[in-house]
């Protein structure tokens, strides 16, 4: 059997549920940002700065970047498993990734946070 | 007797289906993808810091190198996610034949190429 401790729920279908609802927020978060852009075409920093600054947008950022978190790793993940055989080195770049996705979305915190 | 077997397969000689390949990018764009995030959170905190942080990213992102750059992480994001949509469409059982599949892969695409050239326009 397939190694699936690591996985993101520890369940195939759940993991496919997830990565498509993570897909949806991240898509309309894309769709809201592309909107922004082509409603102000020459964005400038006060704009983007109150852009951010307002709370629902610095929550909806915060819903994309869970999903990104949640969506990358089971992607990430999937390639993994895929490719790497030998499970140490598969747990390493797992633990690694994990690593990465955790510190970007603390890292995110910070930035939204402190500006 | 032992039937003389292929020493190494001929990759030239074969040929990928357009699902195939729509598949295997999507993959890539998405590891892609990955390896961008500490450059997006980068660009943003310095975005958002100050006024002459944004000019500063500005004047970067605009330099000929960055230009083709930005291109091309973007394109990676573009192709993601219109490859994506395909996916979630399938989700509900559209295309999910051999040959709606290999449509819609080209139709794919050709979206994301077109999607892609516009933004090519766009930042030059
Ligand atoms: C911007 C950050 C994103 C990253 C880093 C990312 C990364 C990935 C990775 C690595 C995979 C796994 C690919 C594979 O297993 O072959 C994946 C799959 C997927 N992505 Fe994304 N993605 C992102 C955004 C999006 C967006 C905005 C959408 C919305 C359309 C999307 C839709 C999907 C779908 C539907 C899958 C599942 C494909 C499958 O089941 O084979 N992704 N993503």
């Amino acid at each position: 059997m397939v190694n699936n401790v690591t996985s993101y729920s520890g369940n195939g279908l759940r993991d496919w549920l997830l990565q498509r609802v993570s897909a949806y927020v991240l898509g309309f978060y894309l769709v809201f940002l592309l909107c922004v852009y082509f409603l102000n075409p020459s964005i400038d920093y006060a704009l983007w700065h109150s852009l951010f600054a307002n709370i629902w947008v610095k929550l909806f950022t915060v819903l994309a970047l869970l999903s990104l978190l949640v969506h990358t790793w089971i992607g990430i993940w999937t390639v993994i498993t895929d490719y790497v055989k030998v499970t140490g080195i598969r747990l390493l770049k797992e633990a690694i990734v994990m690593l990465a996705l955790l510190t970007y979305l603390v890292w995110a915190l910070v930035i939204l946070w402190s500006m | 007797m032992n039937k003389p077997q292929p020493v190494n397969l001929q990759l030239t000689s074969m040929k990928f289906p357009a699902t195939a390949i729509i598949s295997i990018l999507h993959r890539a764009s998405g590891v892609i993808l990955f390896f961008l995030i500490p450059f997006i959170l980068w660009a943003l905190a310095v975005s958002l810091k100050s006024a002459a942080g944004f000019q500063q990213l500005h004047a970067f992102l605009t330099t000929p190198v960055m230009k083709f750059i930005l291109w091309g992480s973007l394109s990676a994001l573009v192709y993601h996610f219109v490859a994506g949509l395909r996916h979630l469409l399938m989700d509900f059982g559209f295309a999910e034949g051999k040959q709606s599949g290999k449509v819609s892969a080209v139709i794919t695409m050709s979206i994301a190429v077109i999607i892609i050239a516009v933004l090519g326009v766009l930042i030059w």
